[in-house]
């Protein structure tokens, strides 16, 4: 390899973190922030504790407790019961090693995915993992980032490194002109569902594109959230001004003489002109309308002025049983429109779609309307931060006037984690990333949309489609 | 680490895409407790009918499939959620090895963490293996050798299968890879010696070291008055 040969942001960032080449292909990667929550990191403490080992880089690590939280207002880590000792498991375990924890009651407590980018514990161009698959979120800042599982967490806290094979390119591209209440989320859904949501495993996929590059942070950092649903561990936009201008400044960013040469480095993490990528796709966003899931993979997806695909018209045998075994589920037949199908629950949250310019979308659909009768509609705030921002220009009154819960910040009724769940058989229009059979609880029907398409679904009680709605601007 | 050579064993089509580790372990039962039985809580809202009793119409309630030890999925098995939890609920249930179209890559590299082996083959092999096994109703077991990369059936169909060398290596002896990787020790100090001057801002911009920092100078300021 010469100085000369062109290189992709990924390899950039990944020759950055290689500590050793090792013999078996694979490498060993630094670390350089590692993020912990309540659910996946006791057993690796524990496993720490068995062998005798510490956590080596504590200042490289921080946590907070987020998934298993209740989010009823006014909360504390006993409000859902179940939840009490894996949260204070999780205080015990941070005190005993030295590892920053931002507690229940703290006000930068948060959603990881949200607060760690918030805070700036997620850097551009730096490593973080985390143990959870929606790690990949904080690829929105240009970070390389990806989730976990639990003898990994334990592996970063002994070491630092992982061994890891490196994957493959892939990069995106999103050109042409978005429609009118097309999001982020309404991109990321048409990309799984051309795709596939095995497509981009084995693939580091890096966004790119005209759409990308006036896309602001937080609708990257959705795009980037739902990478792993194509099963690609890691998903980015590589570093730009927008990601630096969103970092400068936050409570942990690097500030002074750190922070003009940090600001060098991530300016020279961009692709090359000439670089190569494994696969190269573009996207034509001009027919994206806003989507809406009708099956039980994120794959089952169609603009909400569709009909659901027949399952007939599939070649392959297992992708035919499976959309057979999605539509009884889901109580749908083919043809179907999705349009007017009544609802239950609306669920506005979750690391996907949680942040400011979300609620904003979601309550500027309200236009002064309520939550329709047998509706449950609820508003979770993907941190503290958030939810507080959220108030200081309220939008929590304009939720609350409509009917809509306003609730603490959490993981929530994203995978029916703590109590917040839909009732058997219900149909609930979720802003959420998965719409796997029992997902937000046992035969619970979830439908994922943008948050300005699940909050039009609150007030008219069914789903519609936005555009036919009053008040809707194009923006992401 | 147990470790993993041989394993015969009945084996149990389930030929569904995009099986998720939600569905593998759903999280009532993942986090029924700090530690629920993962074994008992394996696909548990296909497996039991209102969470208790069994399913009759779920394959891994129908004899000899109730001892399955091989499981035999379509593609991208295993997909979604971080939770090894799912690999704990098959280990649990006593199943070592996944046979399938594809996997899902979380699930697939934490496998290797715990024992259980999981092979990738192409879709019509395993269209051929699932009729085979149908066939005999489930009653011919499955030889699977991670020493020979070999899949050998009762009625003498014999498939070699690929697997990286790492990950073989680590199942054949059952390493401990967190201590393979402490053997790197040097060089991971090494690495983050050089680094400090590189990137000085990933160790000097966290929450520890920050409050460390405003500590020192809240000390200068005070004994400088």
């Amino acid at each position: 390899m010469t100085a000369m040969t062109p290189l992709t942001a990924f390899d950039k960032m990944w020759n950055l973190h290689v500590v050793k080449e090792l013999d078996d292909g694979s490498t060993l990667l630094h670390i350089d922030r590692h993020v912990m929550h309540e659910i996946t990191s006791y057993q690796g403490f524990d496993g720490l504790r068995r062998a005798g080992r510490k956590v080596r880089s504590t200042d490289l690590t921080v946590a907070v407790p987020e998934h298993i939280l209740s989010t009823d207002p006014g909360r504390t880590e006993e409000s859902f019961g179940p939840g009490t000792d894996f949260v204070r498991t999780l205080r015990h375990n941070t005190r005993e090693a030295g590892i920053e924890l931002f507690d229940v009651h703290d006000a930068r407590q948060g959603i990881v995915h949200v607060m760690a980018p918030e805070l700036g514990i997620a850097l551009p161009g730096a490593t973080l993992v985390c143990g959870d698959s929606h790690t990949c979120t904080v690829g929105g800042i240009g970070a390389l980032a990806f989730g976990i599982g639990s003898s990994q967490v334990e592996h970063v806290m002994a070491t630092q490194v992982l061994p890891v094979k490196k994957p493959k390119r892939m990069r995106v591209r999103f050109e042409g002109t978005l429609q009118r209440g097309v999001f982020a989320k309404d991109l990321i859904l048409h990309l799984i569902g051309h795709l596939g949501a095995g497509a981009g495993t084995g693939y580091a996929v890096e966004y790119a594109g005209s759409v990308i590059r006036d896309l602001p942070i937080e609708g990257r950092l959705t795009l980037c959230n739902m990478a792993i649903e194509m099963g690609a561990r890691i998903g980015f936009v590589a570093p730009d001004q927008k990601a630096i201008d969103y970092v400068r400044g936050r409570q942990f960013a690097p500030s002074g003489a750190d922070w003009n040469a940090a600001e060098r480095h991530w300016r020279s993490l961009s692709s090359d002109a000439e670089a190569v990528f494994d696969q190269d796709i573009l996207i034509d966003v001009a027919r994206i309308g806003p989507k809406i899931t009708w099956g039980t993979s994120p794959q089952h997806v169609i603009n909400v002025d569709e009909r659901v695909p027949d399952p007939a018209a599939t070649k392959d045998p297992e992708a035919r049983r499976n959309a057979e075994r999605a539509l009884k589920y889901m109580g749908l037949a083919p043809g179907d429109l999705l349009t007017d199908l009544p609802i239950h629950t609306v669920f506005i949250g979750s690391c996907t779609n949680s942040r400011l310019d979300d609620l904003r979308a979601a309550a500027a659909m309200i236009g002064g309307g309520l939550v329709a009768k047998g509706v449950r509609a609820m508003i979770v705030p993907g941190s503290t931060s958030v939810k507080r921002a959220a108030e200081a220009e309220g939008l929590d009154q304009i939720f609350k006037n409509a009917g809509f819960e306003w609730r603490e910040s959490a993981c929530s009724m994203c995978g029916a984690v703590n109590d917040d769940k839909v009732g058997p058989g219900q149909r609930c229009v979720a802003t959420s990333n998965r719409n796997f059979e029992g997902r937000q609880g046992p035969n619970a029907r979830t439908h994922l949309s943008s948050p300005a398409m699940a909050a039009a679904a609150a007030i008219a009680g069914k789903i519609v489609d936005i555009r036919t709605q009053g008040g809707m601007g194009a923006k992401v | 680490m147990q470790k993993f050579e041989r394993l015969t064993a009945v084996a149990a089509p389930l030929l569904i895409d995009n099986i998720d580790t939600d569905q593998m372990i759903p999280v009532h039962r993942m986090l029924a407790s700090m530690h629920p039985d993962y074994g008992a809580g394996l696909f548990a809202n296909w497996r039991y009918i209102d969470d208790k009793a069994p399913n009759p119409e779920f394959i891994l309630n129908q004899i000899p499939y109730t001892k399955a030890g091989i499981l035999i999925a379509g593609e991208n098995f295993a997909c979604g959620s971080s939770r090894e939890h799912a690999v704990w609920a098959l280990q649990g249930f006593g199943i070592r090895c996944v046979i399938a179209m594809s996997f899902g890559d979380i699930f697939f590299n934490n496998c290797f963490k715990q024992g259980v082996l999981p092979i990738t083959l192409p879709a019509a092999t395993i269209r051929t293996l699932a009729a085979e096994i149908a066939a005999s109703g489930g009653n011919d077991p499955l030889t699977v050798s991670l020493v020979d990369r070999r899949i050998s059936s009762a009625r003498g169909m014999v498939i070699d299968f690929a697997i990286d060398d790492g990950l073989r290596e680590i199942l054949l002896k059952g390493l401990d890879e967190i201590g393979q990787t402490l053997l790197h020790e040097a060089d991971i100090s090494a690495f983050q010696a050089r680094d400090r001057l590189a990137r000085p801002w990933i160790y000097s911009a966290t929450p520890a070291a920050m409050r460390r920092a405003a500590a020192v100078s809240n000390a200068e300021v005070k004994s400088g008055e």
